[in-house]
């Protein structure tokens, strides 16, 4: 017998929680991307544990396709970092404030 | 008493899992070196798989290892590197005075709203699926999920792969040295 679900879910709301903490507090872009993927993960555990509890496999199918866009947001804004380091010498969000490049 | 009720194993690995997600999230967020919360990142990554192989979602624990640790997280570690910005990093300097409790008190808040929620509301409810066979333990997933995927979702399928191919374009067009194309372009 699986522990309940209840615990995964706790589990899953402090994930996310420690993520977007360092979302609102770290001032690097890559770091927050990390605290981003963290987030996701998060909600992809809620996904596999309602999943598991309502025997259907559309959470796990939901999971899949979050992965597919979480590399594909990764891949775009690592990009984005690397062009702006070009321009700036820094990854700092706070040093970005104006759109012109 | 909860040991009577439930698996002394299934236990262990829970308490594993949620020691590899929480340790490895808090190093993400609190390590000074960005190397390091790479590596920290995997370690939450590492739990997280723990946790879906604990619950029958096998085929997403090995792409939860081989796309975010394999892929994802090396991504991250090349550009850490290829900019050199591993050194330059003020974990204690606060630019916004107050920033870190307002931020703190609203997680807080957060995560007992969630949890409050989800106690109130029993947590999972819903009727279990009736179209289908139940969600079967072990390899029979895989089976599952393949067709799940590649027939109720096939139009979604086909969607991730048209934006797979963008991101790639997208992100080789923003990284690429404009110098490179001004020549180009002035050649041609």
């Amino acid at each position: 017998m699986n522990v309940p679900a209840a615990w995964y879910l706790v589990l899953a709301a402090v994930l996310f929680g420690i993520g977007a903490f360092g979302l609102l507090t770290r001032r690097s872009a890559l770091i927050m991307f990390m605290c981003v993927e963290l987030m996701l993960n998060a909600v992809n555990l809620t996904f596999v544990t309602f999943s598991r509890t309502l025997s259907d496999i559309s959470g796990q199918a939901s999971v899949f396709f979050v992965m597919v866009v979480a590399a594909a947001e990764v891949t775009v804004g690592l990009g984005i970092v690397v062009a702006v380091f070009r321009r700036r010498a820094s990854t700092s969000v706070d040093e970005l404030n104006e759109l012109k490049g | 008493m909860v040991a009577a009720t439930y698996a002394v194993p299934a236990i262990l690995v829970f308490v594993t899992s949620a020691l590899l997600i929480v340790v490895g999230a808090l190093g993400v967020i609190s390590v000074k070196n960005p190397v390091h919360a790479a590596i920290c990142l995997i370690m939450t990554l590492f739990g997280v798989a723990v946790a879906f192989v604990a619950q029958s979602a096998d085929f997403l624990a090995a792409v939860q290892i081989i796309v975010y640790a394999g892929a994802i997280v090396v991504l991250f570690l090349f550009v850490i590197m290829f900019l050199g910005v591993d050194r330059n990093m003020h974990v204690s300097v606060e630019p916004l005075v107050g920033q870190r409790a307002f931020a703190g008190v609203g997680v807080v808040i957060t995560i007992g709203g969630l949890i409050t929620l989800m106690a109130s509301s029993h947590w999972v409810t819903g009727a279990t699926s009736v179209s289908g066979s139940a969600l079967a333990p072990g390899n029979g997933n895989v089976k599952q999920l393949g067709t799940a995927v590649f027939t109720t979702y096939l139009f979604a399928f086909e969607a991730t792969a048209a934006l797979l191919i963008i991101a790639v374009v997208g992100a080789v067009l923003l990284a690429r040295r404009e110098r490179a194309t001004t020549k180009e372009e002035a050649r041609a």
